[in-house]
């Protein structure tokens, strides 16, 4: 005899959640009840005295298959929309109908048989293990044939051939300076021994901003400096030795375009 | 409480399970739905094995399990496949059969 309390625990934890598969919107919840489903099913086996089975519903269904699904889930994308539009019209009623026929039809049959009253057995592993391996043992063979098919197949299906030569790291190089790339690395941002920080672009020999070398994200988030506001410090903390010296070395206009004048006049 | 009650189960569950296989379009979704159902079929085996008494029911559903997971693989490959080729999952979107 089973316990009724297991069986309407088992009843509740399976109908409802696989009840989902009809009415839940997203691929992931309906993954996770079916998830909850195969649990509630493993304890069904338990309590029919199948406690091998038991285990391994939950390390091949709930551990490798459902895990399986949503790993494909996350791979063709979960915002995969289902378009609900029929188009077989009436299709949503046609299949309700068919299934609730179906039920009908299963229970109906199911009412009307009776089974002699048995032995209760208990598949633990060593009982199963010793009717696998002797009155089964041709099909568990067979099963491993079909378990290697299945890898291959699986591996043929997501293979795909490549249709170009892999191109070489020298040949990437070329076409990198064929199309009119740095030949060396970018220039880093900040400007030598004045203003060193990230947002401000690099100068290059002619003392003009090289642009690209600000990343290019804080010129979206509109962070870049355009230096004005350390030009503003200097010239308002005008420090009285800056005006003994021959030329205050870094003056406004050196920070940006011709810089050399005021040097070369020093010198 | 009998263990035919567990069978009353399964066929709920199995038709449950071809309910989504005959109403939902997303290719994974439907299949879970034989998911669902192969597993009623396996409760029903199992019920079957200890209203017997027995094993052999049990060692049918360990060898449909084996089948389950050997078709999981092969029909996500399958759906991997039409993604690639298709880039949607939908199962009304390829009515190239159409005659």
């Amino acid at each position: 005899m089973v316990s009724p309390v297991l069986f309407w625990v088992v009843a509740l934890l399976t109908v409802i959640p696989s009840l989902a598969l009809l009415f839940a919107r997203k691929a992931v919840h309906i993954a996770m009840s079916i998830v909850l489903v195969m649990v509630g099913l493993a304890a069904a086996y338990v309590g029919l005295g199948a406690p091998f089975l038991g285990v391994v519903q939950i390390v091949v269904y709930t551990g490798a298959v459902m895990m399986l699904f949503l790993f494909v889930l996350m791979l063709v994308g979960v915002d995969q929309r289902e378009n609900l539009k029929e188009t077989i019209k009436g299709q949503r009623w046609i299949a309700f109908f068919t299934a609730g026929g179906l039920a009908v039809l299963l229970i109906a049959v199911i009412g009307r048989v009776t089974i002699a009253p048995a032995d209760e057995v208990v598949g633990d592993p060593e009982a199963i293990a010793l009717v696998l391996f002797d009155r089964y043992v041709l099909v568990m063979e067979v099963l491993g044939m079909l378990l290697i098919t299945a890898a291959i197949g699986a591996l043929v299906m997501t293979h795909t051939p490549r249709l170009l030569p892999r191109k070489t790291q020298a040949e990437l190089h070329a076409a990198r300076v064929l199309a009119g790339a740095d030949p060396v690395n970018k220039p880093m941002p900040g400007v030598f021994a004045r203003h060193n920080a990230l947002d401000v672009p690099a100068l290059d020999p002619d003392g003009n901003p090289i642009e690209h070398s600000v990343s290019r994200v804080l010129e979206v988030r509109d962070q870049m400096s355009d230096g004005a506001e350390f030009r503003e410090r200097l010239d308002s903390t005008a420090n009285p030795e800056d005006h003994q010296r021959p030329h205050h070395a870094p003056s406004r206009e050196s920070d940006q375009r011709a810089p050399r004048a005021s040097e070369e006049d020093g010198k | 409480m009998n263990a035919m009650a567990f069978v009353y189960l399964a066929a709920i569950l199995f038709s449950i399970g071809s309910a989504a296989v005959l109403l939902r379009r997303n290719a994974i979704v439907a299949f879970m739905g034989v998911e669902l159902m192969l597993n009623a079929a396996n409760l029903a085996l199992v019920a079957f094995s200890r209203l017997h008494g027995q094993l052999d029911g049990q060692i049918m559903a360990f060898f449909v399990m084996v089948v389950a997971a050997a078709e999981v693989v092969v029909g996500l490959a399958i759906i991997i496949a039409v993604f690639r080729a298709r880039q949607t999952i939908s199962l009304d979107e390829p009515a190239e059969l159409k005659g």
